[in-house]
């Protein structure tokens, strides 16, 4: 994005950011809830789902957004109001923050510096504080409760996705996601050099724990213990109604899109196609209609991404809270250690 | 480890489903476009037959909801062969039943002695007021129309002996 309005004043480059990360995270939020929260699941559960808001239902969004924003703004008479209203928007700011980071296209990025998986690891992370505060302000046990497991399994799937990234970084030798795409995408799988060398091959281990605990991190169905509807009625979103609910949900589904994104950088290639194709070097020498055509080979990555998600989430039963972190402790964090290990051997050896 | 390949396997199950809905269309319908023949014995609507009625009130006092209101009186009809005595009938006046109360157990269609209630299939009678679904006698009568034939009884059903 900078690359691209460097010429233009300062106010229009901050509003036209501002703009695309209100796109970058609304418009797969949107996306992903239809696509697959109303249709894929519907057709895995062989109904058809909404079908009278516009063409098969398309306008069906529409009409949710303008049920909730209809609704009244009810809060608990002895929930701390100012916390407990801040909650969602801090669940949100965690997602705006993230996009920051992505880069969709050789100049088509919001930020672009060194320590961008440092920062966007960081940065996933607030959103464990909205969740807690959410629960503790809302002055009921079952929110208490969703928000405490909740802080307990993020905190937890934060480490195994922490260390299954450092794989990636390893073997990309940066930190910056913008390197990381062009180090995938100039790369050879020994010395051929017609598929790039997409991470998804070499640190194949790493991907799988980074879904799973992407998966945990998103609270989608394995994992869903901290909203656990049927025994939590939805944890720490119990008491929350209307716009505030709304944007819980908008940021479940963004954030899902924004680490599908994430994921879809490190391991898959990101927004670039493998630069022998058009025999780019580097990223200086790449065409411009990559700015154009960046954004939609990320987003079509992320639909692949997502719909695994989402495929697992329909699927599976939920696990139990003490199943949930023997996964993540016992299995997914020694894995993932193992995993850096032998990429580092490897890096060194090669 | 051992696990795994169920859980392919149950992956494979929604994606199986999924295709399938796909291709061949959902095990639902799309209801107020299209609609589903209940089938005949459903527990619909009861109707009322009111000539068989004796207004006995078996029904009214065997419904677990008291959600019939039964109302009568005597009266003196002619006799049935001349110089008899005028016979005396059971007039209903009233015979509602309220459908917000009603939980569709069937025990006064089971009860009756005189086949005078029947289940009917049909289901669409919601109202937006409450009180509307209250059912009168006029509007009971109405569902017998929609009370299907009995079907046949199984081979071998009927009563052995004499008839």
């Amino acid at each position: 994005m900078l690359g691209l309005i460097a010429g233009i004043p300062y106010w229009a480059q901050s509003l036209l950011r501002v703009l695309g990360g209100i796109v970058a995270v609304l418009l797969p939020a949107g996306t992903i809830v239809y696509v697959f929260l109303f249709k894929m699941m519907s057709f895995m559960q062989s109904r058809l789902g909404p079908m009278e808001a516009g063409p098969f239902g398309s306008l069906q969004l529409f009409a949710e957004v303008g049920k909730w924003l209809q609704k009244e703004d009810l809060y608990p008479e002895r929930a701390d109001k100012f916390i407990f209203k801040m909650a969602p928007l801090i669940v949100l700011s965690s997602t705006f923050l993230l996009v920051a980071v992505v880069p969709f296209g050789p100049d088509a990025w919001f930020t672009n510096f060194e320590a961008g998986v440092f920062y966007a690891l960081a940065v996933s992370s607030v959103s464990v504080l909205g969740i807690l505060i959410a629960g503790w302000a809302s002055a009921n046990k079952y929110s208490l409760l969703g928000g405490l497991r909740g802080a307990g399994q993020l905190i937890a799937y934060e480490l195994p996705m922490v260390l299954a990234v450092i794989g990636v970084v390893i073997q990309a030798d940066t930190m910056n996601l913008q390197q990381i795409v062009v180090a995938q995408n100039a790369g050879s799988i020994f010395g051929w050099d017609g598929l790039g060398n997409p991470y998804i091959l070499t640190q194949f281990i790493g991907f799988i724990i980074f879904m799973i605990a992407v998966q945990a991190e998103l609270t989608q169905t394995p994992f869903d213990m901290p909203i656990a509807e049927s025994e939590l009625v939805s944890g720490y979103m119990t008491e929350y109604s209307g716009f505030r609910f709304l944007i819980f949900f908008i940021s479940e589904f963004a954030t899902a899109g924004v680490f599908a994104l994430i994921a879809s950088i490190l391991f898959l290639g990101g927004w670039g196609v493998p630069f022998s194709w058009f025999g780019w070097t580097s990223i200086d020498s790449i065409d411009n209609w990559m700015n154009v055509v960046g954004p939609l080979i990320m987003f079509t990555k992320m639909m692949l991404l997502v719909f695994v998600i989402m495929w697992v989430r329909f699927s599976y039963p939920r696990f139990r809270e003490d199943q949930l972190q023997r996964f993540a402790w016992k299995v997914l964090i020694p894995l993932s250690l193992v995993n850096i290990m032998a990429t580092s051997v490897l890096k060194v050896a090669f | 480890m051992a696990k795994v390949p169920g859980l392919l396997k149950g992956l494979g199950v929604t994606l199986g489903t999924m295709v399938e809905t796909v291709k061949k269309g959902a095990n639902t319908v799309q209801y107020p476009h299209e609609k589903e023949t209940p089938p005949i014995r459903a527990r619909g609507v009861i109707a009322l037959h009111e000539g068989n009625c004796t207004s006995c009130m078996l029904c009214a006092r065997s419904c677990p909801d008291w959600c019939i209101y039964i109302e009568g009186h005597k009266e003196l009809a002619p006799p049935r062969r001349a110089g008899g005595k005028p016979r005396q009938v059971n007039k209903l006046d009233r015979f509602d039943i309220d459908y917000a109360l009603c939980m569709y157990c069937g025990i006064c269609v089971e009860v009756c002695p005189f086949d005078a209630l029947f289940w009917s299939p049909e289901y669409e009678y919601s109202e937006p007021r409450i009180a509307d679904l209250l059912h009168d006698k006029a509007k009971l009568g109405e569902w017998m129309e929609t009370v299907p034939e009995a079907p046949d009884l199984e081979a071998g059903a009927e009563k052995k002996g004499k008839k």
